[in-house]
């Protein structure tokens, strides 16, 4: 049944009682041309590429537990693309130009809001730091201003500008850049890739790879019985390595813990998504009316889904820095992911050095935004052997070339990402 | 999380920055670009018991052996870090 | 309605002789000392309460405590304005002004409420299938209605006027909650010797005693429970803090607690904080938090007067307020009667108890025929009513006959759900226990204990015995083996089990999460779109999202969704329980550091002196560096810069350079270590000589630079840039201790023991003379370039003296004990002041370093090779070093790097700005054509013009290239000449002197 307004007034007539199932319930065939590791945003968004761009439909999305329940439904819901460096910029642009026909792609409505981002900045530094990268957005066709302190001041004046640590300067602002419903995006390629007819297998966690005499991965084992592949695909952030040992590969990624808190709803007071540029704190403000914010990874690895309070406090503390009206607004709840934390802090959409297993990771904390992006040229890889144009530097082997993309020129230390 | 310093006594983690696993020797010259290439960029990426490496910069300056559970958090020995990841300890 | 109408005439908690004053949405009210808002509001006669947040349906109070999700208000107004703040848990004090929200224009005519009307449409997720078309529109329209209408209160308008603090404690044994089972925990830890904290959320101690009343040990249990603080108190090794939750818990026994320190006070009194963040850290702990009552979901249940039947008998019984005349019961269990004995103490009528459950004991059919009430045995099906309260209340009796019971309150039971959170904060899934219909808890966190009825004891007897047993072997398991004393005791009626009702269908809207607007039918429509899991659940209709994060909802709501999929509840399981237990303010995580206190402030040996001078000051991480030094009559800074380089190239001027880290490099193998962590070598450095050295990271890229002097055979002194102090020392550290132990060598951090100064210009000797002893060679030859000694200064100081140059002047370095550095600068501006000296700030340090072509932050930037730097050279093929290998890798050596080039516009009178790229002439600016970028620029005064550093491909070979500098950001487009980064004195003569 197609979504719409009149559909909604339609059902509601009878009570909604005849809504199909947003996807449906498959259960695993004995074998597919491409079965996807990973039922969160980029696996679900990959399988439905392959089946609307490149007519392969006889896919499966295999999720150990329920779709979205990774990363995909725990981040800040962030989308934006002003990256600096090639391979980055173009990358991240394609997946913004995809959230913005995402809702009418999939037919169902993800939200996506471009209420727009601004990056503060406290010294020169920082400001020339944020007039190369916006030049270099703008010479990528990509939306990008510098503000001065009076253009912050005007859309957001609820700011600290006086009394401050490290007084505002100024920012970059990316009008396109915005939040879109993280659930919902799971959701909507779920509903999208399944009417396709690709199947979301729930509940189906692989334990092993098959592999053919060669080594050729050839199929999965799952905990709901062996599934023969074309190919395999890997879209597992934050599970990255432990799926890879399976295939016996090491990978250039830790796993680190990201905290993201969420405040008591309160009447909108935040248009857009606003980084403080003097400590560690971002805050967008959700349709529900919740701050949702968060700052830097607790600095060390972790599976554990949850982190500490010295970063929970750097976090409020940058916070009440640049809001100090936010002072008797309460912090709701607090909760972690598992950032694939790469050792160049960019991602790998790559072939692997097994013959029929691919590879999606290492997106560190900003692979939401990517949802989109990483989909499509991740299909585009499963389904051609070859790289897409925007994601072709996000080899594996980049590490031993050098040719690494470090936007926060850190090296290989994932922690400082 | 609290981390027991072996100098100073248990401490926040605050007090404390990472760097990662401590298992990894740093090859010598000879040993080559491979050698160096696993060194610098690849990783266990151990879930479950872990031997990494800490540093006490808000306290002694000690850099310490941690041994913790990345499942859990959960940490069952501390000690000094000296010579984890040298090449050539007792060649000397 | 008169004040306090629906207070009884005797009774309660409260204290009568303080009378309060307060207002709700503007209208006078009064109160005693003791009250909450809530039982104020109760005894007022006030049932409609707020909004609700989607259908903005009318709310009462639904219960007494901080699992409230209906009575929620702005409390205090302007800069104090608290949005969502708990009528249940905010204490009444005088002048308290709370007001309604999420409604417009009032609350009893909210316009919003026409929501109600579409909610055919308005089911869980509708969102979700429309508002798609036309795609504009969303930004434009449909979300800013979502979001005008979403939301709860409005944040204050101004900066939070209160200060907060946070505080570390430390003990043996945390006791979360002080009920019965916390106060017997924290007796039979405290009495062996055991340092023990006790935290309550509430002001009084006692938990459901304060409501429930019963006996211990013989005694009123109010007697027993001040008797059981009274002996805590005694004990010094007990700490007891009232108004403190435990919110959260972490790693290693760290737990944190919001102590509301000043919450019950109108401003918090001078030098007090508002609230405080504790972290506890705790060996063991005991979670005495009690469980919550659960409502049932029936047609109705969120008409204002319906409430759970615990916080029905807490507002008579506690706070002798009623909220209703005439009440009746809707229970599943024995607990639920109690209410009925609590109102017919207080003499209020009791009208009907519907309970399931066919079986009813002997003692509770005597209540009702002495009462004269009738016991219904089916369930309310609908409650009729609206904003003025209960209408009628409709009851499917068991045998499927009807009544109708006439009340303007109705208590619900729907049994107890245990307070998991604390125990379930680090991932472990609490368990199902069928005899209780509740989940209890399961693998807590290391040390931690869960006991009395958030262990699913419900009993009074059982909860002393259970907390007692908890105190005693939490002690006792740390070693404490004093005896734990005698536990207390109650006894417990005989109880006819609970029989679990989840949701009584009928005709109407159901709520399971009230605030959210959740209702039993959403969670069918969530089943049926296959949004079956806990978690799809929750995201799907928001139940368990709100402010109260599910207290009484969640374990309704997925019993409810196990029923549609005919899974049993633990197959249905549940959500991930996260902190904090209750919202803490902002203020409160972020403590002192917010403001001009949210870092630390570092200043230089200079700083007053500086000040005194009128330095403009600049922050370069914590520390404030004077900028320049602005003279009368000079109209803007790059006149003041301007003139500070002039100066110094003509004549005199010193800058603080403290902010250098200094690292002492002490023992027999220094010269090995320093080549092990440089590129270049510092082993054959003699005695008295300086090197510029240059650190790469082990990837290969240059980590940081700086100036390294040998003061001694087995003495060097290593500085680093201001941004890398402390990351170069942690960088060193490692060095040392982890990759190489088997050298013999120390290293001190001397960063803030040195004040050091750099004195540039022709006339530097000049000065010198005046400030050094005389006996001391300054010549070219007695101190030649590059040279390093321990010199006297007149007056017997000892000081270091570095020939280096950074500004490409004849220069020295002079250091001397950071406690002399001030009166050095007074020295200095004393001797130097025929020759006509000044202070310089960064800005011209930083102008006569792009003169020079020395690379800095901007171009030290993580990403760039010694070779980028034009410094490749300078790596030593004779040695290992950090970052060698890598650094031989394709990419680090490729011909098409960005390298560090010289840049001048060729129309001299241009600005150039950094952050400009660069495109080649006749190009278009695309990802293809953009070759590199500007860097670094200043005005150049001895160019007379502006100049600048870049990072551009193939550099080198493009010397006198003409590029276009594009600009789109600030809307520039201007042509450049690419040019050697050595501006002024290429040969460096100026500097060799």
């Amino acid at each position: 049944m197609k979504y719409s307004i009149f559909s909604l007034a339609r059902a509601a007539l009878n009570g909604h009682k005849n809504w199909p199932r947003t996807w449906r319930d498959a259960a695993p065939k004995k074998h597919y041309d491409v079965v996807i590791i990973g039922g969160g945003g980029h696996g679900l968004a990959t399988a439905w590429f392959l089946a609307s761009r490149y007519g392969i439909k006889n896919v499966a999305v295999l999720e150990k537990g329920w779709i979205g329940s990774g990363n995909a439904g725990r981040n800040t819901t962030i989308i934006r693309s002003n990256y600096m460096l090639p391979g980055n910029i173009g990358f991240y642009e394609l997946s913004m130009k995809l959230w913005e026909t995402m809702e009418q792609d999939l037919n169902y409505n993800t939200m996506v809001s471009q209420r727009g981002i601004v990056n503060l900045y406290h010294s020169d530094a920082q400001r020339d730091a944020y007039a190369r990268r916006g030049n270099a957005m703008r010479i990528n066709g990509i939306d990008a201003e510098l503000l001065d302190q009076d253009g912050v001041r005007k859309m957001m004046p609820f700011l600290n500008f006086e009394h401050a640590r490290f007084p505002i300067q100024g920012g970059l602002l990316q009008r396109r850049a915005g939040t879109a419903r993280h659930d919902a995006v799971v959701w909507g390629y779920a509903h999208a890739a399944d009417k396709l007819g690709v199947d979301i297998i729930q509940n189906c966690e692989v334990t092993g790879f098959t592999r053919d005499k060669a080594g050729k991965v050839i199929g999965v084992e799952t905990s709901r019985g062996a599934i023969g592949a074309g190919k395999v695909g890997m879209s597992v952030a934050g599970s990255s390595s432990r799926v890879a040992a399976m295939a016996g590969l090491r990978l250039p990624i830790e796993s680190h813990v990201l905290q993201a808190f969420v405040s008591e709803a309160i009447k909108p007071l935040i248009p857009g998504v606003v980084t403080f540029g003097a400590g560690h704190f971002y805050v967008s403000q959700s349709d529900k009316g919740g701050l949702v914010f968060g700052g830097d990874i607790d600095g060390y690895n972790s599976y554990a889904q949850r982190g500490n309070m010295p970063t929970m406090e750097d976090v409020c503390e940058g916070g009440m820095a640049l809001m100090p009206i936010i002072g008797r607004v309460r912090l709701l709840r607090q909760w972690g992911g598992i950032m694939d934390m790469s050792m160049d802090g960019s991602p790998i959409i790559d072939r692997t050095p097994v013959e029929g297993l691919y590879l999606n990771a290492g997106w560190c904390y900003g692979g939401f935004k990517a949802t989109p992006g990483a989909g499509l040229t991740f299909a585009h890889l499963l389904a051609r052997d070859e790289p897409h144009e925007e994601a072709a530097r996000y080899r594996l082997d980049r590490f031993r070339t050098g040719w690494t993309i470090d936007e926060k020129g850190m090296g290989a230390q994932p922690n400082l990402h | 999380m609290r981390i027991a310093c072996p100098y100073c006594g248990p401490r926040e983690n605050g007090e404390f920055s990472y760097l990662g696993d401590a298992t990894p020797v740093r090859p010598s010259l000879e040993q080559g670009v491979d050698a160096m290439l696993d060194y610098v960029f690849l990783r266990d990426n151990v879930a479950g018991e872990m031997q990494e490496l800490w540093y006490h910069g808000g306290g002694c300056r000690a850099w310490l052996k941690v041994t913790r559970n990345t499942l859990t958090h959960e940490i069952s020995a501390v000690e000094a870090a000296r010579g984890a990841g040298a090449a050539k300890v007792g060649k000397r | 309605m008169s004040s306090q109408s629906h207070r009884l005439a005797s009774g309660g908690l409260i204290d009568r002789s303080t009378p309060m004053n307060f207002t709700f949405d503007g209208k006078p009210m009064t109160g005693y000392a003791g009250d909450t808002l809530a039982s104020a509001l109760v005894a007022n006669g006030v049932r409609l309460v707020g909004r609700s947040f989607k259908y903005h349906r009318p709310r009462g109070i639904l219960t007494a405590g901080s699992e409230e999700p209906n009575a929620l208000v702005e409390l205090r107004s302007g800069a104090r304005r608290e949005p969502n703040t708990k009528a249940t848990t905010a204490e009444l004090y005088d002048g308290l002004e709370a007001a309604s929200q999420n409604r417009w224009p009032s609350l009893r005519h909210d316009f919003l409420s026409v929501n109600q009307l579409a909610s055919p449409i308005f089911v869980a997720g509708f969102y979700y299938k429309t508002f798609m078309w036309p795609a504009a529109l969303w930004e434009k329209l449909y979300e800013p209605l979502i979001r005008r209408a979403a939301g709860l209160g409005r944040a204050a308008e101004a900066p939070d006027p209160d200060s907060y603090e946070k505080a570390w404690a430390h003990c043996d044994v945390l006791v979360a909650g002080g009920g019965p089972t916390g106060l017997a925990a924290a007796l039979a830890a405290g009495r062996t010797g055991a340092r023990v904290i006790l935290c309550d959320e509430g002001t009084q101690f006692g938990g459901r005693l304060l409501s429930d009343g019963g006996e211990i040990d013989s005694m009123p249990s109010g007697e027993w429970a001040a008797k059981a603080l009274a002996e805590l108190e005694a004990l010094p090794n007990v700490r007891i803090m009232a108004r403190t939750t435990v919110t959260g818990v972490y790693d290693g026994g760290v737990h944190s607690a919001l102590e509301r320190v000043s919450d019950h006070l109108p401003v918090p009194p001078a030098h007090t904080p508002r609230q405080r963040l504790w972290r506890i850290v705790a060996r063991r702990s005991v979670v005495a938090a009690g469980a919550i009552e659960r409502p049932i979901v029936f047609p109705g249940n969120d008409v204002p007067g319906v409430m759970t039947a615990s916080a029905m008998r807490t507002y008579i019984s506690r706070y002798a307020a009623t909220p209703a005349r005439r009440i009746a019961l809707f229970t599943n269990n024995d607990d639920g009667w109690k209410t009925v004995e609590a109102a017919l103490a207080a003499g209020l009528a009791v009208a009907a108890v519907v309970d399931s459950r066919a079986e009813i004991s002997a003692a509770q059919r005597e209540t009702a025929r002495g009462a004269g009430f009738a016991i219904l045995n089916g369930a309310v099906d609908r409650v009729d009513g609206g904003k003025d309260g209960i209408g009628s209340i409709s009851v499917a009796l068991a045998g499927g006959a009807r009544a109708t019971v006439e009340a303007d309150g109705l208590a619900v039971s729907g049994g107890w759900n245990p307070a998991l959170a604390l125990t379930s904060y680090h991932r472990g899934r609490p368990k199902w226990r069928n005899d209780i219909a509740a989940f209890v808890p399961d693998s807590p966190p290391p040390g931690m204990h869960a006991a009395g009825a958030a262990n699913g004891s419900f009993g009074l007897a059982a909860c002393l015995a259970d907390g007692h047993a908890a105190g005693a072997s939490a002690a006792s398991d740390l070693g404490f083996s004093k005896s734990a004393g005698k536990a207390s005791s109650a006894a417990d009626a005989p109880e006819t089990p609970l029989s679990p009702v989840w949701h009584v269908a009928g005709k109407g809207k159901a709520f399971v999460d009230y605030q959210n607007d959740v209702t039993a039918s959403d969670i069918e429509l969530s089943a049926r779109e296959g949004f079956q899991s806990v978690e799809h659940l929750k995201r799907y209709t928001t139940l368990g999202m709100a402010t109260d994060q599910g207290k009484t909802s969640n374990v309704s709501g997925l019993a409810i969704m196990a029923a549609v999929t005919g899974r049993s509840i633990p197959e249905t399981g549940t959500t991930i329980y996260r902190p904090p237990y209750v919202p803490t303010s902002m203020g409160a995580l972020a403590g002192t550091n917010r403001g001009e206190h949210f870092h630390a402030t570092r200043l230089t040996p200079s700083h007053h002196w500086a000040e005194e001078q009128g330095a403009v000051f600049v922050d370069t991480g914590l520390w404030k560096r004077a900028q320049w030094y602005p003279r009368a009559g000079e109209k803007d800074w790059l006149e003041s810069v301007t003139r500070e380089v002039r100066t110094v190239r003509s004549g005199v001027g010193f800058c603080d350079v403290s902010t250098l880290g200094k690292i002492d490099v002490h023992g027999p193998d220094a010269g090995a270590f320093l080549d092990r962590v440089y590129i270049n070598t510092f082993s054959t450095l003699a005695v008295g000589k300086a090197r510029y050295g240059l650190m790469l990271r082990e990837d290969g890229m240059v980590y940081d630079d700086g100036t390294t002097s040998r003061l001694a055979e087995d003495h060097y002194f290593l500085t680093t840039t201001t941004a890398k102090a402390g990351p170069v020392m942690q960088h060193l550290e490692f060095c040392r201790q982890v990759l190489f132990p088997e050298l013999d060598v120390q290293l001190t951090s001397v960063s803030d023991q040195w004040a050091q100064f750099s004195i540039a210009g022709p006339k530097v000797r000049d000065l010198l003379r005046e400030i050094v002893d005389p006996e001391e060679d300054l010549s070219n030859e007695g101190f030649p370039f590059m040279g390093v000694r321990e010199v006297a200064l007149r007056g017997g100081i000892r000081a270091r003296l570095f020939r280096i140059s950074f500004s490409g002047e004849m220069a020295f370095e002079i250091s001397v004990p950071a406690r002399f550095g001030d009166a050095l600068v007074r020295n200095l501006m004393r001797a130097g002041e025929p020759f006509g000296i000044i202070p310089y700030g960064t800005e011209a340090l930083g102008v006569m370093r792009v003169e020079k072509g020395h690379v800095a932050g901007p171009e030290l930037n993580g990403t760039t090779t010694a070779g980028d730097l034009g410094l490749g050279k300078m790596m030593s093929s004779k040695k290992d070093y950090i970052g060698r290998t890598m650094a031989g890798r394709d990419a680090l050596t490729a011909p098409d790097r960005q390298v560090v080039v010289g840049i001048r516009p060729t129309d001299k009178a241009r600005r150039l700005r950094s952050g400009a790229h660069l495109i080649p002439m006749g190009e278009m600016p695309e990802p293809s054509t953009d070759h590199g970028y500007v860097t670094s620029v200043c005005f150049s005064p001895m160019l007379d013009q502006w100049i600048g550093l870049g990072l551009l491909a193939r550099g080198r070979d493009r010397i006198g290239e003409v590029m276009r500098a594009h600009d789109p950001l600030r809307g520039e487009d201007y042509d450049v000449e690419i040019c050697n980064p050595v501006f002024y004195d290429p040969e460096g003569g100026r500097q060799r002197g």
